[in-house]
């Protein structure tokens, strides 16, 4: 499994050495790039011409270049942050830090007295952190539980951030303009220095969590003991909190602290549905994050009054229903199509042991009427006979009508060996589980068929069974004879 | 604009405080129900479907409103249980991942819809509280005012209507389910009383500050009451005083901290922030739940400690020498000195519990030596329980029973005593007090 | 709450009492949770390369115990020594079983995943588990039976596979001392076997294990020694001796009510 490490950290590289190398070679910012002749008043909706699809696509636009790179590499960092987050649930937490990043902003602006990016983040991870702690000493030092903590803190510095904004608003003439691209995001004000510095902190980001990436798994999984043998869960916490606080403090901009939160939740959960590997459910989380950014990035260019952020957020949306919907693993429909087939493998099963059953009442290949069948279980009709249908479809038995059912050879073999493994798990049962002989039945019925090849082997061995088929139980308890007809 | 102006003013504060009360209301629910999320969740989601109302309707009817709202609530309920329940999803991420997707939808929506209808993104945020008296030029009621007051009487009903249904649900679904109170039915009623309120309050104060009027006035409120009844009706006291805090410190804060006039502070925003501090406040000082409260609590039981220690001290050396006094520097050596003892020697002194003999000797007067019989008494019973029970050595046995001595009750004496019988003599075979 | 005076005899006691052979000795420990004492002034030495049962009803503690002698819950007073050694010093001599209830099985790892973790105390910061990690976590699978589970999802394992798991999980951390909680919790008949076989042949190779145990019928068949535990130590030595019906009746018995209810008062007013 080292090779699959190597390559996840390989491949992250090379895009994030790919991201910055672009970024920093773009020549100097130039005017806004995208013109529009539309005016403020129309509002028709006009899907862009094949020319600028093609121009965004390939992100000849400078400024687009640096909007598309920026936010990719911003969803690549969230996602791969954010998986973990979302493992140690703490997903929400990512919500009170954003809002609390607002009155960060504002006291910066306020303080310094103009729009120094580097200055309002720096304000935005202090009070980000303020708020981080505050959720935490809340929780702790009183009965009002997480849940109300992180909202308490999360609308309390948000409205005391909107004060502040207020104030500026009313006492700068001018320069205070564009603050607030903070609350909403606006990617397309993004200029060179602003997706270097994300490109640098994406690079942080990944290259720490690829660094820690053993202590992070063990913190989330199991913190006691990763506590007992010595990685202090705390020192852990504070590197990924730490990732998470870097990685909503340079998403500010582009996506907005409102929905930055969006980028660190749902990049993860969709990568969930893909896979069982953390491994590549962080290189999945953070594929999809950047994606999420890159589509909705290249959407917003091309569409008209679409701002960035949310455009972002819907397409990692999109990403996310795709992916509970179809996905492989854990997916909505491969779940349902997993039943389906289970409940079809268990009826044609029924149906092939119950014949086997038949057969060897009579001790011999015999035709056998659906309508017998009928007796033997609580089949449906139409279901027998599509069932039937089926089974004949699969070489397993030979069906001339309804009535004239009759077992393959292939069948039989099948039949035989299903009646087998009933009957040993059935013996089990009533050996070894001490149940009642009459509630054997049923679950033997349920068992019987997901017992694999080693169960079977191992219930051979427990119960020193021959190769025959055992006798039923029932049988031979003549006062359940009736049971069961 | 610092002049407070009823005709102005009035109704600012009219509608903030019956936003704020009206969310108070459901809001205790949800916090006690630890779904306090649900309501940040909720009021982030029912932006697409005003929106989308305002799309279809080109207007800013109530009623369209109302019905996508109501909607999209239970939307986002519906969304959040089939993410947790079929995609597996942890619940408070399901809700992260619903919410945003809804309010980016509304987000895209709104910038499409801004051209026909009065509505942007700023306005979605803190409302547009401080235009609301200018409906009302006329001297009729501004209709924002009626809409909030109008959720504020449904909530009104609401609660008042299914009171008991939603205390037990709030206390344990599974309980509510076996008494024939559909849980869920519940669960969703809430969630649509949030939305509708959401909306009606949207004007007021704006769709992010609506979750502060929901979780923190009830938050605040759980740290000062047990009972519900009180909970919901501080709950709405405190959001109706952060509202009037509020507005008074949009108007009058610019000036208290040295700014002219010309500066104004978004008064929606304010009472956010007054929610915060009353909460804040309430976080130090409520008597049972506060901190500064179980500070000077557990300051008081260590000075109660220290009081008592020197009793027993007393007690003890008088057994041996009954016509001898103590001389009281050894005493406060004998307690580790410090501030504390010195204190518990003053606490003693007033309640009369120790007299000085001459200048620096003490002794115990006849109720100290009451309040010391009963303290030895009981520290020499749980001594005796102590070793009748477990398997230790003798010297092993003072000290828990010191720990403990402290807080034994008048009832938990009387099972010891009974437990032990009559012992007459602890392990150490020294004499138990009567 | 102890006046100050005591500290400095008790500072000197801690250098006397604790026996330096011992795999794990316990002196005059309280824990407290929420200023509500769960274990008071317990004292215990465990003896060198036997099988410990920790027995005693619900909220006896057990758990506590473990958890405060691998510092994971803070102790109000009292010291742990491992070896004569504090915990912190001597890691790698310890492995842990939590509950299996205490960590969410949906987690995306594979058994083999869970196993390798035991291996992450001797592998330093940053560095990930090599080819010789995933050997040793695979031999420990094959030791518990569970070598072809290696690659499947915990969250497809059943109770006793994933109680197998975090056996192995032990296994590799290779300690001289384990402390194991509740590991027959919920885990069928076989599974039950394999863990005492495999305690026995820990046993074997003068291996420690503390056990917190909860079916008292096959404490005698199981363990060397028990520890008959109710917020203090009601009794502690080899199990022919100790687990007699006098001592278990004082541990499972009615009468130590006044015991928790003293805790009860002290988190009332603490």
């Amino acid at each position: 499994m080292r090779s699959p490490a190597r390559t996840f950290s390989t491949v992250l590289m090379g895009i994030l050495m790919l991201g910055i190398f672009v970024a920093a070679s773009t020549p100097a910012f130039g005017q806004d790039g995208t013109s529009s002749p539309r005016t403020i008043t129309d509002t028709r909706f006009v899907w862009p011409s094949w020319d600028s699809i093609v121009r965004v696509a390939l992100m000849r636009d400078h400024n687009t270049r640096i909007v598309v790179l920026g936010t990719t590499l911003l969803g690549l960092a969230a996602g791969l942050v954010g998986t973990f987050a979302y493992l140690r649930r703490r997903a929400l937490m990512g919500d009170a830090l954003s809002h609390a990043t607002l009155p960060g902003v504002a006291l910066a602006f306020l303080i310094t007295g103009e729009k120094n990016l580097p200055f309002l983040l720096i304000g935005a991870t202090v009070t980000g952190i303020l708020g981080v702690l505050a959720v935490l000493a809340i929780r702790q030092s009183s009965r009002i539980r997480e849940d109300a903590a992180i909202g308490i803190v999360l609308s309390v510095l948000f409205g005391a951030g909107m004060a502040l904004m207020s104030v500026i608003q009313s006492t700068s003439n001018g320069n205070a303009a564009g603050l607030d691209q903070f609350i909403y995001g606006k990617a397309a004000s993004m200029i060179r220095s602003d997706a270097r510095m994300i490109g640098i902190t994406a690079l942080v980001v990944v290259v720490g969590t690829v660094l820690l990436f053993k202590e992070f798994r063990i913190v989330c999984f199991d913190q006691d003991f990763a506590t007992s043998m010595g990685r202090n869960a705390t020192v852990v916490d504070l590197f990924m909190m730490g990732f998470v606080v870097l990685t909503t403090v340079i998403g500010l901009q582009a996506v907005g602290l409102i929905l930055i939160v969006a980028m660190l939740i749902i990049p993860a959960a969709a990568a969930r549905f893909w896979t069982d590997d953390l491994k590549m459910m962080t290189v999945v989380a953070g594929g999809i994050g950047a994606l999420s950014g890159w589509l909705g990035a290249s959407i917003s260019a091309l569409l008209p009054k679409m701002p960035t952020g949310a455009i972002i957020v819907l397409t990692a949306g999109a990403l996310f229903i795709f992916s509970m919907t179809f996905a492989v693993r854990r997916g909505i429909l491969a779940g349902a199509v997993r039943r389906i087939r289970l409940r079809r493998r268990i009826a044609l099963q029924h149906l092939l042991r119950a014949m086997a059953e038949i057969e060897e009442r009579t001790g011999q290949p015999t035709s056998v009427d659906s309508n017998e069948l009928l007796t033997m279980r609580s089949w449906v009709k139409s279901d027998l006979r599509k069932l039937t249908s089926r089974a004949a479809g699969a070489g397993l038995i030979d069906k001339k009508s309804w009535s004239e059912l009759k077992l393959t050879q292939l069948g039989r073999t099948h039949a035989q060996r299903i009646l087998r493994n009933h009957r040993l798990w059935e013996t089990y049962l009533i050996e070894h589980a001490d149940i009642a002989p009459s509630h054997v039945d049923r679950d033997a019925d349920e068992i019987e068929h997901v017992l694999s090849e080693r169960l079977i082997r191992e219930l051979e061995a427990t119960l020193e069974a021959g190769k025959d088929i055992p006798p039923s139980p029932h049988e031979s308890m003549p006062e359940f004879a009736g049971a069961k007809p | 604009m610092t002049e407070w102006i009823w005709s102005i003013d009035g109704w600012i504060v009219a509608a903030g405080a019956f936003a704020a009360m009206a969310c108070a209301l459901p809001g205790t629910f949800l916090v006690l129900r630890k779904m306090s999320l649900m309501g940040d969740a909720i009021s982030h989601a029912v932006l697409p479907g005003l929106a989308i109302a305002f799309l279809i309707t080109h207007s800013r009817g109530v009623l369209p409103m109302f019905v996508g709202a109501v909607i999209v609530g239970v939307l986002t309920a519906v969304g959040t249980q089939v993410i947790t329940r079929y995609g597996k999803v942890e619940s408070g991420a399901a809700m992260g991942v619903v919410f945003s997707i809804f309010f980016a939808l509304g987000l895209v929506l709104i910038r499409q819809a801004a051209d026909h209808v009065d509505l942007d993104p700023g306005c979605v945020l803190y409302g547009n509280l401080s235009q609301i008296p200018l409906d009302s030029l006329d001297g009729s009621i501004p209709p924002a005012v009626i809409n909030v007051g109008l959720a504020l009487l449904l909530n009104i009903t609401f609660v008042g209507l299914l009171y008991k249904e939603l205390k037990i649900c709030a206390f344990d679904p599974q309980l509510a389910t076996t008494v024939g109170i559909n849980a869920n039915v519940m669960h969703y009623l809430l969630m649509i009383v949030v939305a509708i309120t959401t909306v009606a309050s949207f004007e007021a104060v704006g769709s992010i500050l609506v979750i502060a009027m929901l979780i923190v006035p009830p938050a605040a409120a759980r740290l000062l009451s047990d009972r519900l009844g009180t909970t919901l009706i501080l709950a709405v006291t405190i959001a109706a005083t952060s509202a009037v805090l509020g507005h008074l410190s949009a108007l009058r804060g610019p000036k208290w901290i040295g700014l002219d006039s010309s500066v104004s502070i978004e008064t929606a925003a304010m009472i956010a922030v007054m929610t915060g501090v009353i909460f804040t406040l309430t976080l130090l000082v409520a008597p049972k739940y506060g901190l500064i409260g179980r500070w000077y609590q557990r300051l008081g039981l260590a000075l109660q400690i220290v009081r008592e220690d020197m009793l027993g001290i007393l007690y003890r050396w008088f057994e041996h020498r009954p016509d001898e006094h103590i001389l009281k520097d050894d005493l406060l050596k004998a307690v580790g000195r410090g501030i504390l003892a010195r204190f518990a020697l003053g606490s003693l002194k007033r309640r009369q519990a120790i007299e000085y003999v001459g200048g620096e000797g003490i002794r115990l007067s006849d109720s100290g030596k009451d309040a010391a019989t009963k303290l030895v008494r009981d520290h020499r019973l749980w001594e005796g329980y102590m070793a009748t029970h477990f398997d230790l050595p003798l010297d092993h046995l003072h000290e828990p029973a010191e720990r403990v001595e402290h807080y034994i009750s008048e009832d938990l004496s009387e099972l010891l005593k009974q437990e032990m019988g009559d012992l007459g003599e602890d392990p150490h075979g020294r004499k138990i007090p009567e | 709450m102890t006046p100050s005076k005591t500290s400095q005899a008790r500072l000197q006691i801690d250098q006397v009492h604790h026996d330096n052979e011992s795999p794990l000795s316990i002196h005059d420990m309280t824990v407290a949770y929420h200023r509500k004492p769960v274990l008071w002034d317990i004292d215990y030495a465990a003896p060198q390369g036997k099988l410990v049962g920790i027995v005693g009803p619900n909220g006896a503690g057990k758990s506590t115990l473990i958890k405060a002698c691998l510092d994971l819950v803070p102790r109000a007073s009292g010291s742990v020594r491992i070896y004569g050694k504090r915990y912190k010093e001597q890691r790698s001599a310890v492995g842990y079983v939590p509950q299996r209830e205490s960590v969410d099985w949906d987690f995306p790892a594979s058994a083999l995943d869970v196993v390798t973790m035991g291996r992450y105390g001797r592998i330093p910061w940053c560095i990930p588990p090599g080819k010789s990690d995933r050997e040793a976590a695979l031999h420990a699978l094959n030791q518990t039976g569970m070598g072809d589970y290696a690659n499947r999802q915990i969250s497809k394992l059943s109770g006793g596979q994933q109680q197998r798991v975090f056996l192995a999980r032990a296994l590799v951390q290779d300690a001289r001392v384990y402390f194991m909680d509740e590991p027959f919790a919920g885990v069928d008949a076989a599974t039950e076997s394999a863990i005492v076989t495999l305690l026995r042949e820990l046993r074997e190779r003068g291996r420690t294990v503390l056990v917190v145990h909860h079916d008292l019928q096959s404490v005698p068949e199981y363990f060397d020694e028990v520890l008959l535990l109710n917020m203090r130590i009601v009794a502690a030595g080899p199990t022919s001796a100790v687990f007699t019906e006098e001592n278990l009746q004082k541990t499972y018995g009615g009468r130590l009510t006044l015991l928790s209810e003293a805790a009860e008062a002290i988190a009332r007013n603490g």
